[in-house]
């Protein structure tokens, strides 16, 4: 292990620079020339009531691709190493059942958070929220249903089958844009519509859903392969 | 109205600082260092509230606290159960 | 109010190196960076607040029109929101190769694993 003397001269070190840059700063009282453009024009360019979320999903749309690759290679990584370590199928260990409350808030709930989480993505160009906090939530839901019941067999195939397909559905609307508008993920496919409604601002819900599904799959993914591996 | 946000960063901050020593320093068991990061998750998300940034905020308390939390405990679930069999 | 949000941010940051550097187990290796990665995001969007004014949101407290005076940067929160979830992929990654090292040799201390030393 590192010696102790050198980790605190690291952190006195560190400690250092960041109380310069702490005794130094001074807060901005304009907008900068990249946050004015998108504060004057993102009404007029995208339609979308969310600045943050027009920025994520049309301006810097390549950026949300890479994230979104980012999250799929670890999915697959993870179910990759985690191979070798699952049920062989037939397998049945003993566990406690799950207590009643459990059970029954279970199936009470898991309907409810999964329509939380729709409702977050779907209306991600309006409110706070999007496709990344929608997809959390609907991994939430399949959490609740691992906990409440643990030797329940989730079908891989269709988790995968939605996380491929919507991220080919992504892509495939990113190269629709290349043909029918300006550029990869531009969300001038669908009409603008009047600003607060919910069929406006183009193609971004429609992204947003899909991004939302994908990243929902992935973290379910995740979620189902830590929960499946076998006590050595 | 905007005392009351500053001295609720404060406690904010005082909190979070406070645990975040726990889950570095806790010597007594895991759990408490594993809910001790979910609760510097759980008043970041309510900082970033007060930061004017609702996105960021709804983002953290889903992935950051719930989402890490659970992954920790299944992982340290398997763990335990090796080291009690074997 | 921004100072506080910028000295916690670093302060979060000192105590997850910390962290990382001074345990032996691994998954408390693990947990300080989780807690350092929130220290980092709390800077950004420390860094992009402004006083007096509200969230990059267009309704009923900030009309279309006067966007640019009444609204703050909403890049950071862009960024912030990127790496929440790129964080949460390395933690998992993170977690999965821990299991893996543990089945390798049933202990979590990370001096036992002698490998790669010379």
């Amino acid at each position: 292990m590192v010696s102790r003397f050198f980790v605190f001269l690291l952190i006195a070190g560190v400690g250092a620079i960041f109380a310069a840059l702490l005794a130094g700063y001074v807060p901005d009282h304009e907008l900068n020339l990249t946050a004015r453009y998108y504060a004057e024009n993102t009404v007029r360019d995208t339609g979308a009531a969310n600045i943050v979320a027009a920025i994520v999903v049309t301006y810097r749309g390549l950026d949300t691709l890479g994230e979104v690759t980012v999250l799929f290679l670890t999915a697959a990584i993870v179910g990759l190493v985690l191979a070798g370590s699952q049920h062989q199928g037939t397998h049945r260990r003993e566990v406690p059942v799950s207590g009643e409350l459990l059970v029954t808030g279970a199936r009470l709930l898991v309907p409810l958070i999964l329509l939380l989480g729709v409702y977050v993505f779907v209306n991600g160009h309006l409110t706070p929220g999007g496709g990344f906090q929608g997809g959390a939530i609907l991994a939430s839901a399949i959490l609740l249903l691992l906990l409440a019941d643990p030797v329940r067999e989730f079908s891989h195939r269709l988790i995968s089958a939605i996380e491929s397909t919507s991220g080919l559905i992504f892509v495939g609307i990113g190269g629709l844009g290349i043909l029918y508008a300006g550029g990869f993920l531009d969300n001038r496919i669908l009409p603008l519509g009047t600003l607060g409604e919910l069929f406006s601002a183009g193609a971004i819900p429609v992204i947003y859903s899909f991004i939302g599904l994908k990243v929902g799959a992935e973290f379910s993914s995740m979620l189902v392969d830590l929960s499946e591996t076998e006590e050595p | 109205m905007s005392h009351i946000f500053t001295y609720m960063s404060l406690l904010l901050g005082a909190a979070m600082i406070v645990a975040g020593l726990m889950s570095v320093w806790a010597k007594r068991s895991l759990p408490i260092v594993i809910l001790s990061s979910g609760l510097v998750s759980l008043l970041a998300s309510i900082q970033f509230l007060l930061l004017a940034a609702p996105d960021v905020a709804m983002t953290e308390a889903a992935i950051g606290s719930g989402l890490t939390t659970f992954l920790f405990f299944f992982v340290l679930n398997r763990v335990r159960r090796g080291t009690h069999h074997g | 109010m921004e100072y506080i949000a910028l000295a916690t941010g670093f302060i979060l940051i000192l105590i997850g190196l910390f962290g990382a550097l001074t345990n032996r187990n691994i998954l408390r290796m693990i947990v300080s960076f989780t807690v350092a990665d929130t220290g980092v995001n709390l800077v950004i969007i420390a860094v992009g607040y402004m006083r007096g004014r509200a969230a990059p949101i267009i309704d009923a407290a900030v009309a279309a029109a006067d966007t640019v005076a009444r609204v703050i940067d909403p890049v950071p929160q862009a960024l912030v929101l990127t790496a929440i979830v790129i964080g949460v992929g390395v933690t998992a990654l993170m977690l999965a190769y821990a299991y893996k090292l543990y089945e390798k040799k049933h202990t979590l201390d990370i001096s036992k694993f002698t490998e790669l030393k010379w």
